[in-house]
């Protein structure tokens, strides 16, 4: 009996301690499957660059330029990664003015295990930091889609070197970063909704792409000569891994494996879905026949559309989204260029430029807290015009107007000096020999071997 | 010795190799070629941008024959190539001057 009373007490004086101790077991239990899915949302972003872009852009070149246009999208996964590691996310992440980060963060300076509880409570700031990295190295690979198959080595890697610090980090600074003007969570003045880049890195790019196409003039040749597609089964495999990759992009986004994670999993797929079907259906009626490079196009379409609203929309707006992303993609790039002759070679702008501010507005549309219900000043707010507030329509529309402008004036800008100090254009034979021989030496596919 | 050059549709490929297989024909060259005759091209298009596409993938067979066996060995792959469509292809025949089996010397109609 007194046996029993001793343990009694024993196990009362212990219990704050044991307390302290599952608390402190359920925290590392969320912190490692957050971690988990964080890490791997980290990789499936990169394989979106490298293999999914390089090869999807590869296959819609000549064969003399597939390893020249592969090269595009696969040097920023170097180039970028060390900007970003030296002072890149420093400039995006650490806090500064409404415009730009400031420099805590330089070299990586006291990012480690330790989460930052400004962007993501449960995951070591590491995993944040090469997260967010992938974004940074996708975007200015999507502006390769304008300027292939003409561009200087050299002075490509000088514009991507300027545009990334010009154009991607105050606009990244701007929506996600802490004090950021557009950031809606963190005392942005114009709180804009971007789950996963529709601004930051689809209408930055998209935008820039137009500029630099009509900088740059057409390839020679184009449009009389023919300028088909020299793979269109490596472009297949490349868009399909970028829809898988994309999961990472924008489930991911929720920076937690969390039921808002698995929202925006849903929407992505959906809003894929329905933008294949759109361009398809949009294209058989205007040609007479269904392609597969059109599936493939409006399934990037609807992925591009559906980035910015992926963690703020129900599964059936996300449809909808999709759908007329499809549409409207395809009369951007099968008719409006056509109109207008710019070589937009990839149509990067016609996809990402036109499908990201078709999404970012719509995200003002759909946009609703029974989806994300995280609280503005510890205040679950009304989000879109769904939501009973329309004039986040007009906030979005901000948001476009900000990265459209900074777009044109970063990149037309970059452009004059990358002209002044190196020269854009390869030679005219040089083109006609192809940047795979021209620019690297080598070949894509050798007879020979 | 006569040297038969026949240009056909490439999925007839299968039925005139057998069809020369069966009147006791044992050598042949096959090449994939791209060409056109009075058979129109097709349209593609790619996002929306037109390409018409004339040369059009056909195979090539190349074989030589002594003079006695031309007649029938030109019926056989026109027999067996025929499908009375336009893009069917064509069958040219030349003069052979001379024939040499590199392995062992033999010449004229023993080396084909």
């Amino acid at each position: 009996m007194q046996i029993q009373y001793a343990m009694l007490l024993q196990a009362a004086t212990d219990l704050p301690a044991r307390i302290s101790a599952v608390e402190a077991a359920a925290k590392s239990a969320q912190s490692a499957g957050d971690n988990a899915w964080m890490l791997v949302s980290a990789a499936l972003v990169l394989m979106m660059t490298g293999p999914g872009l390089a090869l999807f852009y590869g296959g819609l070149v000549r064969r003399k330029n597939v390893l020249g246009t592969m090269m595009h999208s696969f040097i920023m996964m170097a180039l970028i990664t060390l900007i970003w590691a030296l002072f890149g996310y420093s400039l995006v992440f650490s806090e500064g003015n409404p415009f730009i980060g400031g420099l805590k963060f330089l070299f990586l300076n006291g990012v480690g295990k330790e989460p930052n509880a400004d962007y993501a409570g449960t995951i070591p700031q590491l995993t944040f930091m090469v997260y967010q990295l992938m974004f940074a190295v996708i975007t200015p690979a999507l502006i390769s889609g304008a300027f292939a198959e003409r561009i200087k080595f050299s002075a490509m890697m000088l514009f991507t070197t300027l545009w990334i610090c010009v154009v991607y980090f105050p606009m990244a600074h701007m929506v996600w970063g802490k004090g950021g003007l557009l950031n809606a969570y963190s005392g942005g003045s114009i709180p804009t909704f971007d789950f996963a880049g529709g601004t930051v890195v689809h209408i930055t790019s998209g935008v820039s792409a137009l500029v630099f196409a009509l900088y740059l003039g057409k390839r020679s040749g184009y449009p009389s000569e023919p300028m088909k597609p020299h793979s269109m089964v490596l472009s297949v495999v490349g868009a399909c891994l970028l829809w898988v990759g994309w999961f990472g992009f924008n489930a991911g986004s929720a920076l937690a494996a969390s039921g808002l994670a698995t929202s925006a999993f849903v929407a992505t797929h959906f809003a894929a879905a329905a933008a294949a079907l759109g361009w398809l259906i949009a294209e058989w009626m205007h040609n007479g026949k269904p392609s597969m490079l059109g599936g493939i196009s409006g399934a990037v379409a609807g992925l591009v559309a559906i980035t910015p609203a992926s963690g703020f929309v129900t599964p059936m707006p996300a449809l909808l989204i999709g759908l007329l992303a499809g549409l409207f993609c395809f009369w951007m790039v099968a008719m409006v260029k056509q109109k207008f002759g710019y070589d937009d070679s990839l149509d990067a702008f016609g996809v990402h430029g036109a499908g990201g501010t078709l999404g970012a507005l719509l995200t003002g549309v759909f946009a609703t807290s029974v989806v994300n219900d995280t609280a503005i000043n510890g205040k679950v707010i009304a989000l879109g015009a769904v939501d009973g507030n329309p004039a986040q329509i007009g906030n979005q529309a901000i948001g476009v107007a900000v990265a459209a402008g900074l777009a044109i004036v970063g990149t037309f800008l970059i452009l004059k000096i990358c002209d002044a100090v190196i020269g854009l254009r390869v030679t005219p034979e040089d083109e006609r020999t192809g940047l795979d021989i021209s620019q690297h030496g080598e070949e894509g596919y050798s007879l020979e071997a | 010795m006569k040297k038969i050059e026949a240009i056909i549709q490439p999925f007839k490929l299968e039925e005139v190799k057998e069809a020369l297989k069966n009147a006791g024909i044992d050598g042949m060259t096959i090449s994939e070629v791209r060409g056109h005759g009075r058979q129109k091209g097709h349209k593609e298009v790619y996002r929306g941008q037109e390409y018409n596409v004339d040369l059009l993938p056909k195979v090539k067979f190349e074989l030589v024959v002594a003079d006695v066996r031309l007649q029938e060995v030109l019926e056989t792959i026109a027999s067996a190539a025929r499908t009375g469509k336009i893009g069917d292809g064509k069958i040219f025949v030349y003069d052979v001057a001379e024939a040499i089996r590199i392995r062992n010397g033999d010449r004229g109609e023993a080396a084909v």
